[in-house]
């Protein structure tokens, strides 16, 4: 199967990436100006106790030996423990990770309900009442920022309506589904309109590809060519542009996720941050590493089973 | 019995003209054509670039887009039927089907995100309701008849993986697929390298003969049309400038511009050492002057050519020059 062969050779290519990505983890700590672990204790803490973390850190040994443990450690799924929390590193990212990517998943699928039909509308009424239309409400759409959109969403759906809980991460998979559903389409209202946009231009430009005219020629109908052989071809460029987006999202989704109470990897993240809570940090660089090179492996494999011509590559 | 099928004629165009409308003007892409092409028979249309031979193809499947495309005026009959007054669902069962068309270029002419097979094979489908697994047995059968190798094995490749010269011929297999009764063919050797141009010519005539279709062979190289076509029709300017069976244009030229490009087409010179590429260039469309539109570069030119107009005279049977003076040409 080409399937295995293709996945296995892009993990492959990852290696590298991920080394790099576990040293720029590494070197958070070793990199910050004066003693991490007194910026940690925020200088309240006794020589002893500097001495003590330092030694539960392994800070005190060579550097080559600190990074070997602690890529040695990260294999093993290892990532220290936080300072503030008191607990490992690994099980407090893994209990965040899970409603985060839910909420990616989410807002990815909603993003591309929605625009690939308004796009492919815009684009077969190019320059007609409903393509301005697709194109104003879009440029709205995804200048408003997020955390107003939710906002505005909390207060029309949530409180208004109430047809939807407007905070926290739900119980069971469609407790999830309806927790989650504002904040996705919060994230969704941003990233709809540039998926719109670019699958509208490529559509536009695949359009008037020579083939579509021999698809025309052949007499096939118009519904069958806009969607067998535009769309088909328009996908690739967009597929990555969303590949692109999502990855940014991974580490982005903090506003969404405190608007809407979502405990998620964002959150974390800026408590970490604030709290200088480096074992945290380092491990989330990691994990937010890993779901990049996720995302971006199913975007490959997506073109690949679009186009079969990227399959060798 | 439509009058048409009386007169032997299985395509008719009358006085086509097309225009497109451009910024600056309008462009005039063909005036006033006319022609015929009978059941069975190849009619070869050559002329220099940008004499409107793609546009009169395309106005005849009715695949220009408009805007900026418009049909002025003129009627296309096949099979006594007017095409230009069908609605676009009638004739979007006669495109693929009664009429087929190879374009210019095989690189491009089939999308490459699909198996060619299913590319070949999906005239089939659409107008002849073939299951899956019949337009497979069908396809394979088209890919061998035009010299495919190991046809049903390849039958899931992908564009990418054939050469120009398969791919032109999966595109003609792909044209043939319903059986239609003419065959537009826009230039479908210029893009190949000459080995595989003959090849592919002999390819289309092979078929021809063989399911007795007619067949609009483009070129812009006389010397193509020469070898295959039964009669030819020369275009300049968006006009036919000289009509007639092959081997009277082409023994006996009747116009200047005929004449010019037997001259430069390197097949029609054994030795190739007196090319002669016409001088000059071919009139604007968009400001179409009085007289003969080839008098700025015409050798024979004299001072009636500027003013009186032109249009396509018998010389002899079946025989039409558009020149004022077909006599002089030598
Ligand atoms: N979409 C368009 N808009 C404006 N003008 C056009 C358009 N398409 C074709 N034309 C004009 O119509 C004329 C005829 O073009 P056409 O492509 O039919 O030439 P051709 O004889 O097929 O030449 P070639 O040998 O290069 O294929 C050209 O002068 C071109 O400027
Ligand atoms: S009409 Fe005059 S200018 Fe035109 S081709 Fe004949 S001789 Fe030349
Ligand atoms: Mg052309």
């Amino acid at each position: 199967m080409w399937i295995f062969r293709f996945v296995g050779l892009r993990l492959l290519q990852a290696i590298p990436v991920l080394l790099g990505i576990t040293l720029v983890a590494f070197l958070a700590i070793h990199l910050v100006p004066g003693d991490p672990v007194r910026i940690m204790l925020q200088g309240r803490a006794s020589d002893a106790a500097v001495a003590e973390i330092n030694a539960r850190l392994g800070l005190d040994q060579p550097l080559l030996v600190q990074y070997g443990r602690f890529v040695g450690r990260a294999v093993t799924g290892d990532l220290g423990t936080s300072i503030i929390q008191r607990a490992p590193v690994s099980k407090i990212v893994t209990e965040r990770l899970i409603p985060s990517s839910f909420l990616l998943a989410y807002a990815t699928l909603l993003s591309v309900l929605l625009a690939v039909p308004l796009a492919v509308w815009a684009a077969a009424r190019r320059d007609r009442f409903a393509d301005h239309v697709i194109r104003i409400a879009g440029t709205v759409s995804f200048a408003m920022p997020s955390f107003w959109i939710g906002l505005i969403l909390i207060l029309g759906f949530g409180l208004t309506l109430k047809w939807f809980p407007i905070a926290g991460f739900g119980q069971g998979f469609w407790g999830h589904v309806r927790h989650l559903f504002l904040p996705a389409l919060t994230i969704a209202l941003f990233l709809a309109p540039l998926l719109i946009q670019s699958l509208r231009a490529a559509m536009l430009d695949a359009m008037t590809a020579e083939h579509v005219e021999v698809a025309r020629a052949k007499g096939l109908g118009e519904r069958r060519i806009l969607f067998k052989y535009v769309l088909r071809a328009a996908l690739i460029p967009v597929v990555t542009i969303l590949a692109v987006n999502i990855g940014w999202m991974v580490s982005g989704s903090v506003i969404v996720e405190s608007v809407f109470s979502v405990a998620g990897l964002g959150m974390l993240l800026v408590h970490a941050v604030s709290t200088r809570d480096y074992p945290v940090i380092q491990g989330l660089t990691l994990v937010f590493a890993l779901m990049v090179i996720g995302v971006n492996l199913l975007a490959d494999v997506a073109c690949a089973l679009i186009d079969r011509r990227t399959r060798n590559a | 019995m439509s009058p048409a099928a009386d007169a032997g004629a299985l395509l008719r165009v009358e006085a086509l003209e097309i225009a497109f409308r451009v910024r600056g003007g309008d462009v005039l892409a063909t005036r006033g054509v006319s022609f015929e092409v009978r059941q069975g028979e190849t009619l070869g249309l050559v002329g220099e670039s940008g004499s409107g031979k793609s546009v009169l193809c395309r106005a005849l499947l009715r695949l220009l887009p408009s805007p900026p495309a418009q049909i002025r005026g003129g009627r296309v009959l096949f099979d006594g039927v007017d095409l230009l007054a069908l609605p676009e669902a009638r004739m979007r069962e006669i495109r693929g089907t009664d009429i087929a068309m190879v374009f210019q270029n095989p690189m491009t002419s089939l999308s490459p995100v699909w198996p060619i097979g299913d590319q070949v094979t999906e005239g089939l489908r659409i107008h002849r309701g073939l299951s899956k697994s019949a337009a497979r047995d069908r396809g394979v059968e088209l890919l061998r008849a035009i010299g495919i190798p190991d046809a049903a094995r390849r039958y899931d490749d992908h564009p990418s993986q054939w050469s120009g010269g398969m791919l032109q011929r999966a595109v003609i297999a792909m044209a043939m697929a319903c059986g239609p009764r003419l065959l537009l063919a826009d230039e479908p050797t210029t893009a190949l390298d000459v080995t595989i141009q003959e090849q592919i010519l002999a390819l289309l005539a092979d078929l021809q003969a063989k399911n007795g279709m007619a067949m609009v062979l483009v070129s812009h190289d006389i010397g193509v049309v020469a070898e295959t076509c039964d009669r030819i029709a020369v275009m300049y300017a968006g006009t036919l400038v000289e009509t007639g069976p092959a081997a009277e244009v082409l023994g006996n030229p009747r116009h200047p511009y005929t004449l010019g490009l037997m001259r430069s087409s390197p097949r029609m010179d054994e030795h190739a050492t007196r090319l002669q590429p016409i001088p000059g260039q071919p009139p604007d469309l968009a400001r179409p002057a009085p007289g003969c539109p080839f008098v700025e570069r015409c050798t024979f030119a004299r001072d009636a050519c500027r003013h009186e107009s032109v249009r396509l005279r018998e010389v002899a049977p079946g025989h039409a020059s558009a020149c004022l003076f077909p006599e002089s040409v030598v």
